[in-house]
C-alpha cells in the first residue's frame, strides 16, 4: 500500500527539473498588471516585484539617480555585493532548515532508516551476491528513474504548450493533498511511536486536518509569506524522507549524480525541456506555471515622495499572496531567482527612495535533493556527524557559487550540479579518508 | 552520561564561538558567507591531510605497532602545516574579508570536527573512565576544543596582519605556536600541563591580536568603564 502511494507521489515528483532563474527574462513580460491591490490571480503577485521594477525604470528621476556622476563605483559595487550576499543568505536559511529537519528525523526516528521495500521506479534489488551485480542493478535503477523523470517533464511541457492548465492544476492539487495529509500522518505516527507518546484519534484528526487545510490554503491560494515558506520547507523535508527511506543505497548515490547531469542538460541545452518551458512562459508573458518554487521574495514598494497622484506614500504590505498554486512538484520548477540589483541609496535631491527587495527563487526539487544527500550521509554515516557536516558545508558552498554564477549570467541556471558534485565528493572522501583519520586522532585524544 | 554533561560540555566548547557569531557575524550576510567559506577551506585542508596520511599508511602496509603512532604524529604535523597553508590561500583569495571571520570559520569547523562525535556519545549510556582513564574526559575535551577555537580566531587575526604587512616572521610564529599546541596534546593523559599551557598561549595570542587589531590600553579602559563614545554611538546607529 505504501509503495503504491509512494509511487503515486512519484509521478508528481517527476515533474520538473530544478533550476535557478534570474529575473531578467520576465522583464519582457507585460507590466500591465497594475499595482498591487487586487489579489486576483496568480498572475500578478508572483511578478509583483518585477512590475514595480518596471515602473521604476520608467521613472526618469530614478534614471537620473543612477546616472549621477561622481557616485563612487566602489560604493555601488559594495552595495551589489551586500545585496547579493543578502539573497544568498535568504536561500541558505531555508535550505539549512530543511536539512536540519531531515537530519534530526533520520537520527531520531528509526522508521526512516529501516529498509521496507522499494519503489516501483527502482525495481532492481541491491541484495545481490557480487559487487558487480549490485553496481549494475543500481545503474539500471537510475536509468529507469531518470527516464520516468524525463518522460514526466516532457509530458508537463507538452501540457503547458497546449494550455491544459486545468489538468496541471488538478495534478498539483492532488499531489499536495497527498503530501500534506497522508505523509504528515505517517510522519506524525512514527514520531509519536519513537517518543512513546499516546495520542487519541480525535486529537490526531484535528491536528492533521488543521495542518493540511492551512497548508493547502497557504500554498495554493493566499497566506503570509513566512507560513508559505514554512510549509514548502516541510513538504520538501517529507518528500526527502520518503526518498531516503525507499531508495536503496547505491542507487540513491547514482541517482543523485544522474539527476544533476540531467538538470544541467535540461536547463542549459536549447532543446532541454525546462528551457523550453521557460521560453514558452516568456513568450506568453505568464508566470511559469503552478509549481513548487520557494520564493524568498519580499515585495516592498515604498512610495516615492514626489508629486505623483498615483503614487501612494504608504508602505505596501509585504505579502506575496501567491506562491500560488502548486504545492508540490518535487523537481520543481525552474526556480526563478530574480537577479538582484543594487538599490540606490537616497540621493540628496530626493525625499524617499523607492526600494524593492527582489527575492531569489529556488525550486523545491533542489531542496529535496540537497536534503536527500545530507540525510543519506546522516543515515549511513555509522553514527558519525563529521560526514553530515562536511556534506552540509559542501552543499552550502555549492549554492553560494551557483548564486554567484547567476549574478554573472542572469538567466535560469540549474541549482543541482555544483552543490551535488561538491556534496558527493565530500561525502565519499570524508567517509573513507577523513573519518579514519579523525577517529584515530580522537582515540588518542590528539587535536589538530 | 547525562543531559547535564551534554549541555554543559557543548556550551563550554561552543559558547564563546556562538557569542562571537551572534554579535559580530549574524547581522551581516556577507560575513556569514565568508564564515562558511572559511569552514570550507579548513575542511579541504583536512581532506588533503587525510589523503596524505592514508597514502602513507597504505605505503607502510598498515602494520601495527609503534609505526602507527609515528605515522599519526607525522599526520598531525602535516595537517597543521596544511591548515596554515590554507589560511594563507584564504587570505590570497578573499583578500578583503575580515580576519576575525576567517579565523572563526576555521575555529568552528575545527572544534566541531574534533568534538561533535564525543558530544553525541555523551548523550548515550556509559560510564567514563571505567578502565582507569580520567573521569574528566568530557570536560577536558570541551575545554581543549574551546581553546582551539579561540586560538584559531586569534591566529587568523595575527596571520592576516602579518600577510598584509609582509612580516613573514609573524606567519612563522603562528605556525610554530599551532604546532606547539598540537604536539602538546600528545601528552594526552596528563591533561594538566596540556591544557594550562594551551590556555597560556591563547591568552598571549589574544593580547597580541588585540593590539594588532587596533586596540590599546586606553580603549580597553574606556570600553570596560562604558565610556567608549564610538562604541555607544555605533550601537545606537545600528538599531
Amino acid at each position: 500500500m505504501l509503495t503504491f502511494m509512494a509511487s503515486d507521489s512519484e509521478e508528481e515528483v517527476c515533474d520538473e527539473r530544478t533550476s535557478l532563474r534570474s529575473a531578467e527574462s520576465p522583464t519582457s513580460r507585460s507590466c500591465q498588471e497594475g499595482r498591487p491591490g487586487p489579489e486576483d490571480g496568480e498572475n500578478t503577485a508572483q511578478w509583483r516585484s518585477q512590475d514595480s521594477e518596471e515602473d521604476c525604470e520608467e521613472d526618469p528621476d530614478r534614471y537620473a539617480c543612477s546616472g549621477v556622476p561622481g557616485r563612487p563605483s566602489g560604493l555601488e559595487e559594495e552595495l551589489t555585493l551586500k545585496y547579493g550576499a543578502k539573497h544568498v543568505i535568504m536561500l541558505f536559511v531555508p535550505v539549512t532548515l530543511c536539512m536540519i529537519v531531515v537530519v534530526a528525523t533520520i537520527k531520531s526516528v528509526r522508521f526512516y532508516t529501516e529498509k521496507n521495500g522499494q519503489l516501483i521506479y527502482t525495481p532492481f534489488t541491491e541484495d545481490t551476491p557480487s559487487v558487480g551485480q549490485r553496481l549494475l542493478n543500481s545503474v539500471l535503477n537510475t536509468l529507469i528513474m531518470i527516464s520516468v523523470i524525463v518522460v514526466m517533464t516532457i509530458f508537463l511541457v507538452v501540457l503547458y504548450k497546449y494550455r491544459c492548465y486545468k489538468f496541471i492544476h488538478g495534478w498539483l492539487i492532488m499531489s499536495s493533498l497527498m503530501l500534506l495529509f497522508l505523509f504528515t500522518y505517517i510522519y506524525l505516527g512514527e514520531v509519536l511511536k519513537t517518543y512513546n507518546v499516546a495520542m487519541d484519534y480525535p486529537t490526531l484528526f484535528l491536528a492533521v486536518w488543521n495542518f493540511g487545510a492551512v497548508g493547502m490554503v497557504c500554498i495554493h491560494w493566499k497566506g503570509p509569506l513566512v507560513l508559505q515558506q514554512a510549509y514548502l520547507i516541510v513538504i520538501s523535508a517529507l518528500m526527502a524522507l520518503v526518498f531516503i527511506k525507499y531508495l536503496p543505497e547505491w542507487s540513491a548515490w547514482v541517482i543523485l549524480g544522474a539527476i544533476s547531469v540531467y538538470d544541467l542538460v535540461a536547463v542549459l541545452c536549447p532543446k532541454g525541456p525546462l528551457r523550453m518551458l521557460v521560453e514558452t512562459a516568456q513568450e506568453r508573458n505568464e508566470p511559469i506555471f503552478p509549481a513548487l518554487i520557494y520564493s524568498s521574495a519580499m515585495v516592498w514598494t515604498v512610495g516615492m515622495a514626489k508629486p505623483d497622484p498615483s503614487s501612494q506614500g504608504a508602505l505596501q504590505l509585504p505579502y506575496d499572496p501567491e506562491m500560488e498554486e502548486d504545492s508540490y512538484d518535487s523537481f520543481g520548477e525552474p526556480s526563478y531567482p530574480e537577479a538582484f540589483e543594487a538599490p540606490l541609496p537616497g540621493y540628496p535631491g530626493e525625499e524617499l527612495e523607492e526600494e524593492e527587495e527582489r527575492g531569489v527563487k529556488l525550486g523545491l526539487g533542489d531542496f529535496i535533493f540537497y536534503s536527500v544527500l545530507v540525510g543519506k550521509a546522516a543515515a549511513t554515516g555509522n553514527g558519525d556527524w563529521n560526514t553530515t557536516l562536511a556534506c552540509f558545508i559542501a552543499i552550502l558552498i555549492g549554492l553560494c557559487l551557483t548564486l554567484l554564477l547567476l549574478a554573472v549570467f542572469k538567466k535560469a541556471l540549474p541549482a543541482l550540479p555544483i552543490s551535488i558534485t561538491f556534496g558527493l565528493i565530500f561525502y565519499f572522501s570524508t567517509d573513507n579518508l577523513v573519518r579514519p583519520f579523525m577517529d584515530t586522532l580522537a582515540s588518542h585524544q590528539l587535536y589538530i | 552520561m547525562t543531559a547535564a554533561v551534554f549541555f554543559g560540555c557543548a556550551f563550554i566548547a561552543f559558547g564563546p564561538a556562538l557569542a562571537l557569531y551572534v554579535f559580530t557575524i549574524a547581522t551581516d550576510p556577507l560575513r556569514v558567507i565568508f564564515l562558511i567559506a572559511g569552514a570550507f577551506f579548513w575542511l579541504v585542508s583536512l581532506l588533503l591531510s587525510s589523503v596524505f596520511w592514508y597514502l602513507v599508511r597504505v605505503i607502510t602496509d598498515n602494520k601495527d605497532g609503534p609505526i602507527q603512532k609515528y605515522l599519526l604524529i607525522f599526520g598531525v604535523l602535516l595537517s597543521v602545516c596544511i591548515q596554515e597553508l590554507f589560511r594563507l590561500a584564504y587570505y590570497r583569495l578573499l583578500n578583503f574579508s575580515s580576519s576575525l571571520v576567517s579565523g572563526l570559520g576555521f575555529g568552528i569547523m575545527s572544534g566541531v570536527f574534533s568534538f561533535v562525535n564525543t558530544l553525541s556519545n555523551s548523550l548515550g549510556p556509559g560510564t567514563v573512565g571505567i578502565h582507569g582513564d580520567s573521569p574528566q574526559f568530557f570536560l577536558n575535551s570541551a575545554f581543549m576544543t574551546l581553546v582551539i577555537i579561540l586560538l584559531h580566531v586569534f591566529w587568523g587575526i595575527v596571520f592576516f596582519d602579518g600577510c598584509e604587512k609582509k612580516k613573514w616572521y609573524i606567519l612563522l610564529t603562528v605556525l610554530l605556536t599551532h604546532l606547539l599546541v598540537s604536539t602538546q596534546t600528545f601528552l594526552s593523559p596528563h591533561y594538566g600541563v596540556n591544557l594550562v599551557s594551551a590556555y597560556i598561549i591563547m591568552v598571549l595570542m589574544g593580547i597580541w591580536a588585540f593590539f594588532v587589531a587596533g586596540g590599546s590600553c586606553r580603549s580597553l579602559k574606556l570600553c570596560l568603564l562604558c565610556q567608549d563614545k564610538d562604541f555607544l554611538l555605533y550601537n545606537q546607529r545600528s538599531r
